[in-house]
């Protein structure tokens, strides 16, 4: 399934709606701590983070994941929402809780 | 000794969190167009992003450099204190001195050094309190 898919299942919001959403995503991380996922991060995959700050993009980046996804209502201030477009990153917002999150991934086969 | 490809250099300042990934983003960019395998580019960009992150929060500012030759991708991290009284602790995964600001930001799981030791095929540092610390990791092309 890739990022526009997983949108149009799940009703998330995009908030960077310049990105690309042709990533395919084939995982799931959930943590909100930067260097375990920098460890243990893989490509493809969709990150669910409380954290919402510039250095969630590189991470994302550097490990070419799919997209991010923020719990809660979290939102990401508009130069951080520009440079998850230019690292080609869709970030995701929701109401719903980050476990809540993970299930749907899990149920959608991700 | 082969023949040096390329060599960058990075300045990394103390405490610039806005531009930090910005130098690992730049050596990612930079071995991938030399065409290095991804899988070495994957963990040198992880090794760089974590010692320019540690150059950010932990020092009083430094460099990262990044030398390629035919043999291996090589990057040091340089800096100008404090320096590390226990490199032993340091090492360890899970310790660390972050302060509470930056472990809000999802800093300071005491993950870094591990990391970069675990990527790097050879990794050496060097420190000395009020003076610097000095990180070589080196990555073998083949
Ligand atoms: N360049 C440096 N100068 C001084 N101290 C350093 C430097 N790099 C690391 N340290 C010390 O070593 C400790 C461990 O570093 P490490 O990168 O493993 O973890 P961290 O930076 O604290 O947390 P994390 O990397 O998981 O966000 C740091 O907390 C700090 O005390
Ligand atoms: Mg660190």
């Amino acid at each position: 399934m890739n990022v526009a898919e997983l949108i149009e299942k799940t009703g998330y919001t995009l908030m960077n709606p310049a990105v690309p959403l042709t990533r395919e995503v084939t995982g799931g991380c959930c943590c909100d701590l930067l260097s375990w996922v920098m460890a243990s991060g893989q490509e493809g995959q969709a990150w669910v983070t409380v954290q919402t700050h510039m250095n969630v993009i590189a991470v994302a980046s550097l490990h070419e994941m799919a997209c991010v996804i923020l719990p809660e209502g979290n939102t990401m201030e508009e130069a951080v929402l520009e440079r998850a477009t230019e690292e080609e990153i869709a970030v995701l917002g929701c109401s719903e809780t980050g476990y809540a999150i993970c299930c749907r991934l899990h149920d959608l086969g991700i | 000794m082969d023949e040096v490809v390329l060599r960058k250099s990075y300045d990394v300042e103390a405490g610039d969190f806005e531009s930090a990934g910005d130098a690992s983003a730049g050596i990612k960019a930079t071995l991938k167009r030399l065409g290095v395998p991804t899988g070495i580019v994957r963990r040198v960009a992880i090794a760089a992003y974590e010692s320019e992150i540690n150059l950010i929060i932990h020092s009083m500012g430094g460099s990262l450099t990044l030398t390629v030759d035919g043999e291996s991708v090589c990057l040091v991290s340089d800096d100008r204190g404090p320096g590390i009284a226990s490199i032993e602790k340091a090492l360890q995964a899970g310790w660390s001195t972050a302060p509470d600001s930056v472990r809000s930001l999802g800093f300071g799981a005491g993950m870094g050094l591990p990391n970069m030791k675990k990527n790097a095929d050879e990794f050496q540092i060097d420190s000395t309190v009020n003076v610097g610390t000095h990180i070589v990791m080196r990555f073998h092309l083949s």
